[in-house]
This record gives structure tokens, sequence and C-alpha cells, in this order.
């Protein structure tokens, strides 16, 4: 019943709690969460909470890019979020988040992976961004977005001693971060597109769209979902998207 | 020497004393060892007579006999179909307690299917196990349209309200059709989905503000405030 | 081998800072945080629900299932995410730390799931785990004969200490870490783990500090769940 509902509340025009197809629900991000982290952050979408943490470690450069560190995206479903996860290592869903993240960080060069070298061809900086939600209410995926964001916003880097990181040891210098992407996930009900999907949303959904934006531009891009979409639809979404980047960009910078 | 250690509507955790000697009777969510009662959960003490009872006001629904619930059907079986209601195991529908004739051998998902909602009654309840359902009475049915709302099952009665008070308000402003079910399961049809969401809106300020003195009148305004604002 | 004085200036036998909080977690049934000086452990209870496949179901009781788990950024050096061999373990004393307590003969055939995160870590996570997860098991309605508080007590250099934060776990000339569970009412021992080398006597002298500390923990713990019917109380 809760699936025919919610289509036919979208035919109607309207979502199941009152708010517009492009709204958001409250977004609320919190960082420093977590001292032994390098940067970690909490951020809510409405009643969807996640926590990012950002470690860092020492690592060698891959051959084809000797001049550059690299970021690893990691998410735990962990079934204290919702009674749908269960335990086990990450399934697809959770691969799935986590890859979106991370190359909507990567492609948009939110990290600027030069800066991340240490020694070239040698010893390069790898930060490890780690996703654990705490409570699925709905769109995990912008949310982890998010909040990524905002932990590497948060993050400073480890003392290095001898080009050794000491681990427990943080320097003053911050992670710089001038690129700020912004994740949007649409799903697609019946005929009607909508932004930011909560969890009874995402269940009746036959398709689904993430798109990372930055200055206008998209970076990344995904595809869920069993039905497709057409090209009208796509420059619908792609337009709300641009439109609204600047909406969450004023959450995200506000987030030290 | 029998003593009463706590006081009527006393919040109490598991293990803490309530009474001694044994004039005092453990209720639900009490037990005795020894001469002395102890709660077993965490919620406010009630006495009646000589039981001393901890009414809990957090966790799963806990079913009683003729509570009106909503819940969902999960699975459709031999003679019968299993009823989740929230608590901690399925409920049972038997095919002798619904209001149709159903031929024997007749497939019983063509009546009531997998995922399909009802408001029923609790007939029957075994130490919280078995649990039997009827759809036989006024107001029983299979539900169709409208959206279903989660709250804490111990508010319900705030949302009731006294002789229905409070639920008869909401829908009177909200014109929305609202069955309430005992286990914490609200289902909400209006003429439009602006209607359902205000009596939502209405219903979860009522759950978050249940404890607040003067609810009925805060509620009231609240109502009045959005009927003149045109929602 | 002296340890004249701790570094973060406590006396021997007293507790880091402690606050709770109970209903920290919407979804679930019952969910509860618990901070100990820089340990923050989070837990959430699932349950009791019908246990699939069924036969994992016990026709006798409900089965209490404790999963606990470090966030990778909880530490200074990041631990992979998922189980280890390490969180297994403590998964289980966890278990059998709470079991006693809990009425699981009310439910049989069901599942009580416990999920226990750490998001922060500074030493004794476990028992912070176990705080947590009493409470968040009282929040979720659950009958209990008991609650449970735990706490690690220890030898450091030749001091019996409550209570040892990371550095003194660490302590280059040796410390014995001993994490102790006791239920509130009959102060039963429900976890005991030992690693390290103590006498007879200082193991009894430890346990008796940690049954001063578990009592100032269960205060904390029923603070936090009195908490949450204030309100309720108030206003009738």
């Amino acid at each position: 019943m809760d699936n025919e509902y919610i289509i036919s509340l979208v035919d109607q025009g309207k979502r199941l709690d009152g708010r517009k197809f492009d709204q958001h629900r409250e977004i609320s991000i919190e960082t420093s969460i977590s001292k032994n982290s390098e940067g970690s952050a909490r951020c809510k979408m409405g009643n969807t909470e996640v926590l990012v943490g950002v470690k860092m470690d020492v690592g060698t450069p891959y051959p084809d890019s000797p001049d550059e560190g690299s970021i690893v995206v990691t998410t735990e479903l962990s079934p204290i979020a919702s009674p749908d996860f269960e335990l086990g290592p990450p399934g697809v869903e959770a691969t799935e988040i986590a890859r979106i993240v991370d190359r909507g960080i990567r492609e948009s060069k939110a990290v600027d992976f030069k800066k991340l070298c240490i020694k070239s061809r040698e010893k390069c900086w790898v930060f490890f961004i780690d996703i654990y939600p705490m409570n699925d209410d709905g769109n995990l995926i912008d949310a982890s977005a998010l909040g990524a964001l905002a932990a590497l916003k948060n993050t400073r880097f480890t003392k290095l001693e001898n080009d050794k990181p000491v681990f427990g040891e943080f320097t003053n210098e911050k992670v710089e971060l001038d690129k700020l992407p912004i994740t949007f996930t649409f799903v697609k009900i019946g005929k009607g597109i909508l932004v930011d999907p909560h969890t009874r949303e995402e269940k009746a959904a036959e398709a689904r769209l993430s798109v990372a934006v930055y200055n206008g531009k998209i970076h990344a891009m995904q595809k869920g979902g069993s039905k497709g979409f057409t090209e009208s639809e796509i420059e619908m979404m792609l337009d709300l998207a641009i439109k609204k980047e600047k909406d969450l960009k004023k959450v995200i910078e506000k987030a030290k | 020497m029998s003593k009463l250690i706590v006081e009527e509507r006393n919040v109490v955790v598991p293990g803490e004393k309530l009474a001694t000697g044994m004039e005092y009777l453990p209720g639900n969510g009490s037990f005795r060892e020894g001469e002395d009662i102890y709660s077993s959960q965490l919620g406010l003490v009630n006495v009646s007579g000589r039981f001393v009872k901890v009414i809990p006001l957090t966790g799963k629904y806990n079913p009683r006999e003729g509570d009106i619930i909503i819940g969902k059907i999960t699975d459709v079986s031999f003679g019968m179909w299993l009823v989740d209601v929230g608590c901690a195991y399925f409920a049972c529908l038997n095919v002798r307690e619904v209001p149709e004739f159903i031929d024997k051998g007749a497939d019983l998902s063509n009546y009531y299917d997998f995922n399909e909602t009802v408001i029923a009654q609790v007939i029957k309840v075994v130490r919280s196990k078995d649990i039997n359902l009827t759809l036989k009475g006024q107001g029983l049915r299979k539900i169709k349209g409208g959206k279903i709302i989660e709250v804490t099952p111990s508010k319900v009665p705030r949302i009731i309200g006294k002789q229905g008070s409070m639920i008869s308000m909401v829908k009177e402003y909200t014109k929305c059709n609202i069955v309430v079910g005992q286990n914490g399961k609200i289902w909400i049809k209006g003429e439009n989905v602006e209607d359902e969401v205000r009596a939502t809106e209405i219903i979860l300020k009522i759950e978050n503000e249940s404890h607040t003195h003067g609810l009925t009148d805060t509620i009231k305004k609240a109502l009045e405030e959005g009927t003149k604002n045109g929602l | 081998m002296v340890y004249s004085k701790r570094e973060d200036g406590r006396k021997f036998d007293e507790l880091r800072k402690i606050s709770a909080k109970v209903g920290i977690i919407k979804r679930a049934d019952g969910s509860a945080r618990f901070q100990i000086g820089d340990t923050i452990a989070i837990a959430a209870v699932y349950g009791p629900r019908e246990l699939h496949p069924k036969f994992l179901q016990d026709p006798e009781k409900a089965v209490l299932r404790c999963n606990y788990d470090m966030a990778s950024f909880s530490v200074t050096e990041r631990k992979k995410p998922g189980p280890s061999r390490r969180s297994t373990e403590i998964s289980l004393v966890t278990e059998k730390a709470l079991a006693s307590v809990v009425e699981l003969d009310l439910f049989p055939n069901t599942a009580i799931d416990v999920f226990i995160q750490i998001i922060q870590a500074n030493a004794g996570t476990r028992c912070a785990g176990i705080c947590a997860a009493a409470m968040a098991l009282a929040h979720a309605g659950i009958p209990m004969k008991d609650m449970v508080a735990a706490i690690s007590v220890g030898k450091v250099g030749d001091k019996i200490v409550i209570d040892l934060d990371k550095e003194e776990e660490d302590f280059e000339e040796g410390a014995t870490d001993i994490p102790v569970a006791l239920t509130a009412r009959n102060k039963e021992v429900t976890l005991l783990q030992l690693d390290g080398e103590v006498s007879k006597d200082e193991l009894m002298q430890a346990i008796k500090l940690a049954r001063k500390g578990c009592e100032e923990i269960h205060n904390v713990q029923i603070e936090a769940l009195k908490e949450i019917y204030k309100e309720d109380k108030n206003g009738q």
C-alpha cells in the first residue's frame, strides 16, 4: 500500500511530508566529533544522520601519478542505523555510496592530490574517509557526501617526523579545500522527480540519479534503479542541481 | 512489616526496589526476590490494591485484549494471515475472523494480501506471545489510501485524549479521517495531501509535547492558526 | 616501578568525567550514548524481534546478540573497518556481561540485537560499550532484573587504579588491565578479564575498587534513563 500511496501522491504533485519536489529536509553539520581522527563531522538531513571520520597514513604514490597522494572512501552500513541493515562486509549498497562520494571529491578536484605528495615516487599522504550512518531515514548518499566534505574541511595533518607519521599528534596545517562539490540525489516516482528522498520514497522509486556539481559544472554522476530517465528529465535534474548548488554550499561553508 | 518504598507515578529503573514484605504482590513490570519486589522495567510505578506494577513508556508495543491496532500482513499461511503489529511476535488473523466467507482451499491472498494494511482488534493474547486478531467488528477492515505514521505506543492515550477529545479536535480541524491504533500506528486520510500533512504535524506535535501543561489549548491554538493561514 | 602521580591529576580511585544520554537513534527500539573521559560509546537495541532463519531460534528464550565495533577513526592510527578477532571476542564477553540480567525467557524464538559503536577511543571501550548497551536495553523496554555497569581497573606501576586511560594502559614499566562488569543490585561480577600480572590480594582490591566505580556509573545511568521521563512526570 505504501508504494502505491506514494506514487499517487506524486501524481498529484505532492510528497509524504509536505515538501516540494525540489526541497531538501533541514540540514545540519557539526564538526570535530571524534578527537583521535584528523577530521570528523556529523551530518544530519532530517532524521538521517551520518558520522564521517578522516584518518591519514603515509603510502607510496601510484606509478602513473608519482607526484600525487590519494583518498580511500569506505562506508559501513551498520545495523545500528536501520533494521534493514545486516552485519557483514560492505555490500553493494555500501560500496556504491562510498564510490559516489569518492568520485565527487576526486573528479571535482576538491582536494589537490599534488599537495599530498611528500616525496615524488616515494611517499605521499593517503586520506581514509570512513562513513558510518547512525540513523537511516533516506538519502544516505547526499548526507555522506556532505559529511565527507565537512570532515575534510575539519581535517588537520598528522605530524611527520623523518617522513614518517606520528599518529595521535597533529600539526596546525589544515587540508585545503577550495572546491566544494555538492552531491544531489534525485528519484523518479511515477512521473515525478524528487530531490533528497526519504526511506519510503526510496522504496517507491523506480530510478535514481546522483549528481555532483561544483561551480555549475558536473563532476560525477551515478544512475541507479531499474528504470530509465528521459533526456528532458535528466536536463531538468541537472538544472535543479546547478540552481541549488549555492544553497547547500552555504551550509558546508559554515563548517570548520 | 510490608512497606511501599516508591510512590505512585515514580520513575523507576530495572532492579530498583519498589516494596518490601509479602502484603504486596508483583504485577506487570515487576518481580519478587525474597521479601522484596523490584522493577524489571524502566517506567512509571502504578499501585492498584496489593499489586505494584511498572508501566513502561518506551520500547515495543505490548498487546492487550480489546486493543484496536493497525498492522501489516507479512505472510499468508494455511488458514490464516500473519500480521506485523509492531511487537516482538507476529499476530495471527485466522480465516474465521474475517467478515468474508472464504471457501476451503481458496487463495487467501485474494482477500488480504502480503503488505496490505488492516485495522484489527486484538481478541486474545497468551503470555504476550500468541496474539490473535479479528476483523469482525465495526470499523475493522483493510485500509486503502491515506498514510500511516508511527508514534511511541505509550503516547497513544495523549493523542486520543479524554473520551477521544484530542483526536476529535484534530479530525474536525484537518477534515481528515484518522484511526489511532493502540500500537502507535496511525492512519490518516484526508481529501488532499495538505490536510494529511497538517494532521501529521499536529499529531507529532502532540507526541513531542505530550508532557506539557495545557496541551489541549496549545493544540487548539495551532489548529486554529493553521486554519486562519489557509492551511 | 613506582607510579606516584596520575598524569591527568586524578586520584588513584577517581573516575574520569562521565556523561550519558538515552534515545539518540530514532529508528532503534532503544539507544544510548555513554562517555567516560575521551571514550565515547553508542549503543542501539533492536528487538525483541522474530529471528530468522528459524534454526537460529531458541524455543526456550530470546537470543541476545551483541556486536561491538570500533569506528576506523576512533583511534589514533586508523583501524581497518569491519570485524576483527578482538571485536569478535569483545562482542562475546559483552553478551555474557549482559545476558544474566535480561529476562530472555519472556521472549522465546526471538532475537534481541545490541549494536555498539565506539566513535572515540581512549581506553576502556568495552566497558563503556557495556554501560551504553545496558541503558539502551532498559530504554527499549526490555524486562531486566538489574542494571549492569562496567569499568576497567588495574595496576599501573605499583598502584591499583581505576579507569585506566590510554597512557596508563601503555605505562612503560608495566600495566595490568582488568575490565569488570557488575550488576547494580546483587553486585555480581558478569565480566572479568585480565591482561598482565597481579597478586590475588591486588586483584581482590581492584575488584573492590571496581565496585565503587560501578556504583558511581550506575547513578549516572539511572539519571540519564529517568531524564527522558522527567517531562512526562511533570506534565501529569
